[in-house]
């Protein structure tokens, strides 16, 4: 097997690498739990490696199309089917790409912390098998260029995240939070169903780029788009769809959380494909882009507002998830409501672009961030077996690591240089002022209680005097240092270097976004 | 108006479990609503691929002026996805249920205004 | 070249976290020097060392250091008004949180169609 055929079956490769590795781990636990420890570790090596590699050749090369079921996998029309793809494709581009190096890196730094932190459990059978399903249903979710294979993967994704976030029984708690998470995302789920039918029912075609080549912004249309925007924003968690992220996320085990973040992003991946791949220049850029705005506004301050009175760590973060996906909204929505103005000098050149890049970019450097900051108060739960801020202090004698890890990640959400955070924080500023200023001193203030708010855990955590009842308490052991420390190397090159990520991952996956003749040229080859 | 009557259905059943969803108070009840808007979302599915005066999509010995075009069939990817659809409503159906399960177990109670220790 | 690696060009800018970390660095330097024209004799162990607590005593190491609900009290009374309104809002109910995910469907259509 040369490198050219694992090049050409990678995107099947990278969904069907993890979906193995879930069935098969309940096996090899018959014979050893160390082995099997050791398969799940070895398996998510690989497909960290393989998600890399398929995105640098996707950067350098072009796109890869992946055809299921046809003799030749980049043969995308059949020759007697009239010249229209009739099969579900798999089409990853630069944006595709992009999204596969951050659930690479955080599945991996996942996958490495949950070990000791599930040591004492039973079950752990089924912990891996969901974590790799989770793992296998996201990365479908950002390959796919077929809008059925989209709500598949969005529904395994929905359920393998529920029930690991009900995994720690926890006297019904977490069961609440997972029933809480079931049902509204069944919900979503279902009126994004009713969407796709509705497209198939006017154009008569699943896959992407044929519904763009066709598409026409009918009245029917109109009620899709609401259809998908409302019940995917609802997924990434924007403002007033909101309620469940907080519980799912307080509840579920920190290593998890750490990957609910990236399941979230996906889904706002698929948002932003539908809205700027099948729709583009057809819809009312004005309206929809205002929409998206509102939402992102809303998100950031209600989600800011409402963390700072919170008294349990781990809520408090999910409340700040909130807050920061509504910058990805903010940026992401400024492209889109200038995106019909993109002849030379429009607003799009002006501010548009950059408010894009902007939210692309805060993107990765949030899956970044509060991956670490999420794995870093489960070592701190781990350790002193309290989730309450009341009870906590003083951890700071005993565990340095932690706490250094802890800063860096909090001086990046806040947006403080040199970190990441800032990088991708300016870009937003300074095009949002542009588009109108208010947007942006909204902002700045909610950076400013971000701020506010994590010293306020830095201070509960780690300063004081060293309390008598955690005088035992040890750093966080070396695989949650690892995990932890790769991310925490990944914020301080982005922080230090932006120009490296910006310039190969987040302008290609930008252009990517905006260019839909060319998302539509990689399907429709002629032969 | 009678060629729209499955579209009206469709409607009304998904009125009937999104005011299910609503409005009931025993969780039970509430995941009974979640199954009309399934029931109402594959009904939608198998209804856009009806065409008036064909036959299943089947090709063995079908008559003759059905294949020779305009073939006269149903859609038949429409019932593809809602087989797909079902599946994945039943798998979904069942987390619930076991949710359910989970918390009457440790909470006693199955009203949704109590299921709330998670708040604010 | 690694200097030219560090800058970000923003439409309207340019940042450079390596010109940044200078002027921080140039910063604490300066902070240093003041530094050092300070008291340099203090006796360690005794009561010079400890923290000042408004001149009480204070044995309970429990009480010293303040909980987190203490911390920003002054801006959560100022905002009494906002919070309450707020916070009550977010009950558990999962009907409820159906009901804002059908309202926010429903206004974007509004908005949508009219618009």
């Amino acid at each position: 097997m040369n490198l050219d055929s694992l090049v050409k079956h990678s995107p099947a490769l990278v969904v069907a690498l993890p979906l193995l590795l879930a069935f098969s781990t309940p096996l090899w636990s018959r014979f050893n739990k160390q082995l099997r420890n050791i398969w799940v570790v070895a398996g998510m090596c690989m497909t960290t490696l393989l998600g890399l590699f398929m995105a640098y050749n996707v950067l350098r090369y072009g796109p890869i199309t992946y055809v299921f079921g046809a003799s030749d996998p980049t043969q995308t029309i059949p020759h007697d089917s009239g010249g229209i793809p009739i099969r579900i494709i798999f089409n990853v581009d630069a944006m595709s790409a992009f999204m596969v190096i951050i659930i690479a890196i955080v599945g991996l730094a996942t996958t490495i912390y949950a070990r000791p932190s599930e040591l004492r459990r039973k079950g752990l059978n089924s912990f891996y098998a969901l974590l790799m399903l989770l793992i296998a249903g996201v990365l479908g979710l950002v390959c796919t260029g077929d809008l059925f294979n989209m709500f598949v993967f969005f529904e395994i994704s929905s359920l393998a995240g529920a029930a690991l976030v009900a995994y720690r029984i926890d006297k019904g708690i977490a069961v609440e939070a997972g029933l809480k998470y079931a049902l509204i995302s069944t919900v979503g789920g279902l009126f994004f169903l009713i969407a796709v039918a509705l497209l198939y029912g006017q154009y008569g075609s699943l896959n992407i780029a044929v519904i763009a080549k066709m598409m026409q912004f009918t009245r029917l249309d109109r009620f899709a788009l609401v259809f998908i925007t409302v019940p995917l924003a609802m997924k990434a968690g924007a403002v007033p769809m909101h309620m469940w992220t907080p519980d799912a996320y307080s509840r579920a085990p920190s290593s998890i959380t750490a990957f609910l973040v990236v399941s979230s992003q996906a889904s706002l991946y698929a948002l932003f494909r539908i809205l700027f791949t099948l729709y583009n220049v057809t819809l009312d850029c004005r309206t929809f882009g205002w929409i998206i705005i509102i939402l992102g506004v809303l998100s950031m301050f209600i989600g800011v507002t409402m963390a700072l009175p919170q008294k349990t760590v781990k809520r408090l973060m999910a409340y700040h998830a909130i807050s920061q996906t509504g910058y990805m909204l903010l940026g992401v929505g400024v492209g889109l409501a200038t995106l019909c103005d993109q002849d030379k000098g429009g607003a799009f050149d002006v501010c548009g672009r950059t408010a894009m890049v902007g939210g692309v970019f805060h993107i990765i450097n949030h899956a970044m961030y509060k991956g670490l900051l999420f794995l870093t108060a489960g070592a701190v739960i781990h350790r002193t077996g309290v989730r309450n801020l009341e009870e906590l202090g003083g951890l700071g004698h005993s565990m340095k690591l932690t706490m250094v890890f802890f800063i860096i990640g909090a001086l990046s959400i806040a947006g403080i240089p040199p970190f990441n955070g800032f990088a991708s924080k300016i870009l937003i500023y300074e095009s949002v002022f542009m588009f109108s200023p208010y947007l942006a001193i909204i902002a700045i203030l909610v950076s400013i209680l971000t701020l506010a708010s994590f010293v306020k855990v830095f201070h509960s955590m780690f300063m004081g005097p060293k309390l008598p009842k955690f005088a035992e308490v040890k750093d966080a052991p070396t695989p949650m240092m690892f995990g932890m420390g790769l991310l925490a190397v990944m914020i301080v090159i982005g922080g230090l270097f932006p120009t490296i990520v910006t310039e190969n991952i987040v302008e290609p996956a930008v252009t990517a976004l905006t260019n839909q003749s060319a998302y539509i040229r990689t399907i429709f080859i002629l032969p | 108006m009678l060629a729209n009557f499955p579209f009206i259905a469709v409607g009304i059943i998904a009125i009937a479990g999104i005011v299910t969803m609503l409005l009931r108070v025993n969780i039970i009840r509430i995941i009974m609503g979640l199954t009309l808007l399934e029931a109402a979302g594959n009904f939608l599915l198998v209804a856009i691929g009806y065409r008036h005066n064909s036959i299943a999509p089947i090709f063995t010995s079908a008559p003759e002026e059905k294949i020779r075009p305009p073939a006269e069939m149903v859609l038949p990817t429409v019932q593809a996805m809602t087989l797909t659809s079902i599946v994945i409503g039943v798998a979904t159906l069942a987390l619930l249920l076991s949710f359910v399960m989970a918390i009457y177990r440790d909470y006693g109670t199955l009203d949704c205004r109590s299921i709330r220790k998670l708040q604010g | 070249m690694l200097i030219l690696m560090t800058q970000l060009d923003t439409g309207f800018g340019v940042w450079d976290p390596l010109v940044w970390l200078a002027a921080l660095a140039v910063a604490i330097i300066l902070g240093f020097i003041i530094r050092s024209f300070g008291v340099k004799d203090y006796k360690k162990g005794t009561d010079q060392t400890l923290p000042f607590l408004s001149g009480d005593k204070q044995e309970n190491v429990e009480y010293i250091h303040i909980r987190a609900s203490n911390l920003y009290w002054g801006y959560l009374d100022a905002l009494k008004g906002y919070y309450s309104r707020l916070i009550p809002l977010h009950t558990g109910i999962v009907t409820d949180y159906l009901l804002w995910l059908f309202g926010t469907m429903a206004a974007a259509m509004i908005i949508g169609l009219l618009a």
